[in-house]
């Protein structure tokens, strides 16, 4: 017995991890993406998969581009104007910054959660209805099943069932925040965007969350911001590490959580000096 | 991610925590050496006094396990350890598990000293198992070894050995068959013999273990029943 059969050995205990990500079905594709603000590169040649119906988490830094990446998806940056953009996002294939694309279409597609709730100071009701009604949906009992629906999806629907016409901002941060998951996915979108979603939260309404966003990816493609690691590592099924505009690594959470191929990846997640 | 350092964490306690883990279980580690190697001595010099020396500081070893296994668990809640360091803590507890049972296992030697040096016809079974027990030390001592210097060309080396130390057992149990058809009036201190080296052959196993452990621990790669899985394909 010679130590060739011991390196044998290491070899066949290569996981099946790169695989898995390779056979999912990819929803969202970002290719060769560049993006300035004037003069300073926010993004670098950021080149990465987003498998449908899976939760993809970012982490990095503050400043390291991932924010800036995520409101890529449903074109936020349009909205400032020293932003340019090289490169493609491609969502089920179609560049959605080919000329011609409607953004608010695509927003439709694309829903987005913020950091700290924003509900509008509407009722309950009136904040889940109100992309319907963008929509021109006017049926009464249409609009009655979307709003439960929705309510229920997000797992709010028990708690405010009672007092659906009462202003949203009585409600807590935690309930706040489920209300807004509701109204983004009261117009059925495909991809849910969320930056942040629970570092203005209690635990336990970050467990809550945390727990819709289980549920939620039994019908959506997530993608997720957080500085929050262990948060990443208990919701994700992807991870993907960014440091300083680049993309340096990402795979399987499992993966990048117990044995990163990147010493930079090992070092951010262990909490050591990079 | 072969880059394993303890150090360099943000948290300085948290560097010392996981040094501090470490260096106990290599500590723990030379205890159990220390038992093994007596109890080896014992046969050798056929020494009871020592082999109850052996029997009496198994407890030592124990209590390293649990006083590890507790650091090891305060960790874990705490800091809740990602990659290399993940990694440490559990193979850490996995290690110090294979190390309690070597303990063990050499008590169950020294016993077996302790039971036949009396008899007349011990000096030739002792013979017959001594060079197995010694190969079964080296092993351990490499894996220690390994463990220490986070060495995987060497853990691959002495996992390599056990191979050796199973068919040097197997060939043990066919000649101390033979001694006993020989003569069944030596059947009872044989059988002792033969599960004093099948200790042994176990704690090559062990220390086996504990090599797959400094693959894990380095490499990431959990390397365990992996020559089944080449039997099965």
């Amino acid at each position: 017995m010679n130590t060739s059969m011991g390196n044998d050995m290491l070899m066949n205990a290569q996981g099946h991890e790169a695989d898995k990500l390779e056979e999912a079905d990819t929803c969202l594709e970002v290719k060769s993406l560049n993006l300035y603000y004037g003069e300073t590169q926010a993004l670098d040649n950021v080149s990465l998969p987003i498998p449908r119906k899976q939760v993809t988490a970012f982490i990095g830094p503050s400043g390291c581009g991932k924010s800036t990446l995520l409101r890529c998806f449903n074109r936020m940056n349009d909205l400032v104007d020293s932003v340019r953009i090289e490169g493609k996002i491609l969502l089920d294939g179609e560049d959605i910054y080919a000329p011609g694309v409607q953004v608010a279409q695509l927003r439709q597609r694309i829903g987005m959660v913020f950091q700290k709730p924003n509900p509008f100071p509407k009722s309950i009701y009136e904040n889940v209805a109100y992309g319907l009604r963008l929509q021109g949906v006017k049926s009464r009992r249409m609009l009655d099943e979307v709003v439960e629906k929705a309510l229920r999806g997000a797992a709010l629907w028990d708690e405010v069932k009672d007092r659906l016409h009462e202003n949203a901002l009585g409600m807590s941060g935690g309930q706040q925040q489920r209300l807004v998951i509701a109204r983004a996915i009261a117009v059925e979108p495909e991809v849910l965007l969320l930056d942040e979603p629970a570092s203005a939260l209690d635990p336990i309404s970050t467990l809550k969350i945390e727990e819709l966003i289980d549920e939620l990816k039994e019908r959506y493609t997530i993608v997720i911001v957080t500085h929050n690691m262990q948060q990443a590592a208990r919701v994700s099924d992807q991870t993907a590490f960014m440091y300083m505009g680049k993309l340096i690594e990402h795979g399987t959470t499992e993966t990048i959580f117990t044995n990163p191929a990147e010493k930079m990846t090992e070092d951010y997640i262990t909490g050591r000096y990079g | 991610m072969e880059n394993i350092n303890i150090g360099q964490h943000i948290s300085r306690r948290y560097n010392e925590e996981l040094e501090d883990i470490r260096n106990r279980v290599l500590a723990m580690g030379g205890l159990v050496e220390q038992q093994l190697q007596d109890a080896m001595t014992a046969l050798d010099n056929r020494d009871a006094g020592l082999a109850a020396e052996v029997v009496k500081r198994d407890f030592e070893v124990n209590a390293m396990e649990v006083a590890i296994d507790e650091e090891c668990n305060s960790v874990l809640a705490r800091r809740q350890p990602a990659a290399s360091d993940l990694r440490l803590v559990v193979a850490v507890i996995k290690t110090i598990t294979d190390l309690e049972r070597i303990g063990d296992e050499a008590e169950r030697i020294a016993r077996m000293v302790s039971d036949l040096v009396d008899e007349d016809y011990s000096g030739r079974l002792f013979t017959q198992i001594r060079n197995l027990g010694h190969h079964v030390r080296t092993m351990v001592h490499g894996a220690l070894d390994a463990f220490a210097h986070l060495d995987t060309d060497n853990a691959v080396k002495v996992w390599s050995e056990d191979r050796l130390v199973d068919e040097e057992y197997d060939s043990l149990m066919r000649e101390l068959m033979t001694y006993m058809m020989e003569d069944p009036r030596t059947i009872p201190g044989i059988l002792k013999a033969m599960f004093a080296a099948r200790a042994m052959e176990r704690i090559g196993d062990r220390a086996g273990n504990i090599c797959e452990y400094v693959i894990y621990l380095v490499k990431g790669k959990d390397v365990r029943h992996t020559r089944i899985d080449d039997g099965m394909n």
